[in-house]
């Protein structure tokens, strides 16, 4: 054991700080995976104990070693090492929460009666002082026969002296008698471990408690959970709003700049059109994204979106899903992305299958783009009731008709495929806390740094290779055209035009054009792509910033007529198709990983896909009969 | 002669906000079951009901020192005895 690496397993139940202490230990430097066969998250880190290397591997939270679902069975057969590929840990560390220790005796009992060597963790030591909970870590240690290090997580204190204890993996003391397993008997074994060492129980959290009677209340707590839901949506449509504008306008400066201090050519295209358009396009969302990230962080840290499940829970039992689902499903606003990631916490493995595949139809912040070109270019802004304009009211529309459309494909889920209920409800109610600014920074930053990661890669290369499909071949324009017919024929006659006009006859009945065939491959990428592509595609005609885009796609009519290309109805179509289909490649990359198999990407990809081309088809012909 | 009719059967999901009660037994076996005793709710186990939600469920309960929040059907699992005030209090003291 001295001489390979040192392998300790975290296990502890949901809440139990455990995270908190794997981030004191490693260092945020964790790395992340899956485990072979189910959606279950593996996290593993190093960590330098008093100069030794340690891996450090954090279990997912559980409250019993007893599973009852494939998912919770990871963490048995792993530490029975019975999971291929991962080495059995040489020790635990068993992390409970000092207040509830009551409730969390019953697992470490399991944890002891393993037989690995053990250590335990108490955490939250203050809270429990705080609740004037009196319990002798001393006793504990001999009654348990194994050591005890209380520690306040996010604080560091005893971190130190628990590097200590960890480093001597080797020395730990063994349980005289391994606790009994059968459930009862653990019960009875943890009452009388608990009559010795727990002096005085702690009692209320009273601060808690004073919020709770306020934000669980009947009638205050639905008005709270309203304005938290409006809150969010108002940082989603106006706060954000002076940053993004200023990164627009420094984007728009930039490419002027080039344009200015460069000599006129491929060069300057490729980096004006190319670079700034595709990635200056998406760069403009991450006021957004951090004020969201940040939001979904504090109210979580808090402890707020736990009573927010408490309180909708109801609602989402009618169509049978559950309160975190809810929660989920409201982080897809800002992005699908943390949206999947956040059903981690819900623990029946048919609930969170359903609610990752209609996650993608909560209407992500990568819609915005889209739908505020088509809005502003096409809905005129007319005040409607007071201050309600109509364009706003449009894409309220567009997010109804998302959220309204994931509960029903959820019901239906719900109801046939994933059908019966193998877990039961339960969801703890954590303490409230106040989160620390340097944990909800590093959180920010790190959505921030993935969300820029996302530009600069996936979304700089569709650009480059767009701008590449767009501009060769060159082929010449016969003489005799204007400028701007000339440089529409050689766009007509690239790479990219040419696979517009392949696809035109599927997207016809949509009322679709080749070059919005064009935008829709490219946005398979990303949503927001096809902005940046249509972009391109203009630019060939009229400068090129959004103001002038809107203008280009409002001018422009089909070849030879006076006919527009957008009409009313083509308008709608595409629209009602954003509001449906899958196109984003980083959903459907978390998809892969969090369900563990390509299976339920390509399903989701291929019935939103179906739903999005049937329902702009219909919306073109509704809105086609209407205006005529 | 005719044996007196069985007590009422009383289960979690019946008491009401600031009720205490002690678990006596689960109803039945399997997963949920299992997950419930997971929990805590074992016989013996003082709980008070605190509050339900707006819409009626989910409820909260205090156990063991941590606040769980159940449904109704899950609560119907969970027989107890309801406890008067006075003698739940003495049983949460020190043990």
């Amino acid at each position: 054991m001295s001489e390979a690496v040192l392998r300790l397993g975290l296990v502890g139940s949901p809440n139990s700080g455990k995270t908190t202490l794997f981030n004191a230990l490693t260092g945020l430097r964790a790395k992340v995976g899956n485990y072979p066969g189910v959606t279950v998250e593996r996290r593993e880190g190093e960590a330098k104990l008093e100069g030794r290397r340690v891996v450090m591997v954090d279990l997912p939270g559980t409250y019993s070693l007893t599973p009852v679902s494939k998912d919770e069975a990871v963490v048995t057969r792993l530490l029975a090492g019975e999971l291929a590929g991962v080495p059995q840990p040489h020790a635990l560390v068993a992390v409970a929460d000092a207040c509830s220790i009551e409730r969390s005796l019953l697992l470490v009992a399991q944890v002891l009666a393993l037989g690995l060597p053990c250590c335990l963790v108490l955490t939250m030591i203050d809270e429990l002082a705080a609740r004037g909970g009196v319990l002798d870590l001393r006793r504990l240690e001999r009654a348990l026969g194994v050591p005890v290090v209380g520690v306040i997580g996010h604080r560091g204190v005893g971190i130190d002296q628990l590097r200590h204890v960890l480093s001597r993996a080797e020395s730990w003391g063994r349980p005289p008698i391994p606790p009994p397993a059968a459930a009862e008997e653990r019960a009875a074994w943890a009452e009388s471990v608990l009559s010795h060492v727990l002096h005085t129980r702690p009692g209320r959290n009273r601060v808690t408690e004073a919020i709770d009677r306020v934000i669980l209340h009947p009638v205050a707590g639905t008005l709270i959970f309203a304005v938290v839901m409006l809150t969010f949506f108002q940082l989603i449509f106006a706060w954000a709003q002076p940053a993004m504008n200023g990164l627009d306008h420094a984007v728009g400066f930039a490419r002027g700049w080039l344009h200015g201090v460069m000599p006129a050519g491929v060069a300057v295209d490729f980096l004006v059109d190319g670079v700034l358009g595709g990635v200056g396009s998406v760069i403009v969302f991450l006021p957004q994204i951090v004020l969201l990230f940040g939001l979904l962080y504090v109210l979580d840290d808090l402890g707020y979106m736990a009573r927010a499940a408490f309180v909708i829970d109801r609602v989402m039992g009618a169509i049978g899903l559950e309160g975190r689902s809810f929660v989920s499903l409201l982080s897809s606003y800002a992005c699908a992305v943390p949206g999947i990631m956040a059903t981690r916490t819900i623990p029946s493995e048919r609930d969170r299958l359903v609610t990752i595949l209609v996650s993608p139809l909560m209407t992500c912040s990568a819609r915005l783009p889209v739908y505020a070109l088509l809005i502003g270019a096409f809905v005129p802004a007319r005040r409607v009731l007071g201050p309600l304009g109509l364009q706003g009211l449009v894409l309220l529309g567009l997010y109804l008709l998302g959220s309204v459309s994931a509960l029903i494909v959820a019901a239906l889920l719900k109801s046939s495929f994933f059908r019966g209920q193998g877990l039961p409800f339960y969801m703890e109610l954590p303490p409230y806390r106040v989160p620390t600014l340097r944990l909800m920074l590093t959180q920010v930053w790190g959505s921030a740094r993935a969300f820029l990661r996302r530009a600069g890669t996936i979304i700089l290369g569709v650009s480059l290779v767009l701008w590449a499909l767009l501009h060769f071949p060159q082929v010449p324009a016969p003489a005799g055209l204007g400028p701007s017919e000339a440089a529409r024929f050689t766009l007509e006659h690239s790479t990219a035009g040419r696979i517009g006009h392949a696809i035109e006859p599927a997207i016809a009945p949509l009322g679709f054009d080749w070059k919005i065939g064009v935008g829709l491959v490219a946005s398979l990428a990303a949503r927001e792509v096809i902005v940046s592509t249509l972009g391109q595609i203009y630019a060939a005609s009229s400068q090129d910033d959004t103001a002038s885009l809107r203008q280009a796609i409002r001018n422009d009519v089909r070849p030879g007529t006076a006919e527009p290309v957008f009409t009313p109805a083509t308008v709608a179509s595409l629209l009602v198709f954003f509001v449906f289909a899958l196109q984003c490649m980083s959903t459907l990359a978390v998809m892969r990983r969090e369900t563990n198999s390509l299976r339920w990407p390509a399903f989701a990809f291929g019935y939103l896909l179906a739903l999005g081309y049937g329902a702009s088809y219909v919306t073109h012909q509704v809105v086609t009969a209407l205006w005529s | 002669m005719r044996s007196p009719p069985p007590p009422p059967r009383l289960t979690l999901d019946a008491l009401l906000p600031g009720e205490f009660g002690i678990v006596d037994a689960l109803d039945g076996e399997g997963p949920i079951v299992q997950r419930l005793r997971d929990l805590g709710l074992v016989p013996g186990t003082p709980v008070q009901v605190l509050r339900r939600a707006p819409l009626g469920d989910p409820t909260e309960y205090e156990l063991r020192g941590y606040r769980l929040c159940l449904r109704e059907t899950e609560a119907r699992r969970v027989l107890v005895r309801r406890q008067p005030v006075a003698r739940a209090l003495s049983t949460e003291s020190a043990a």
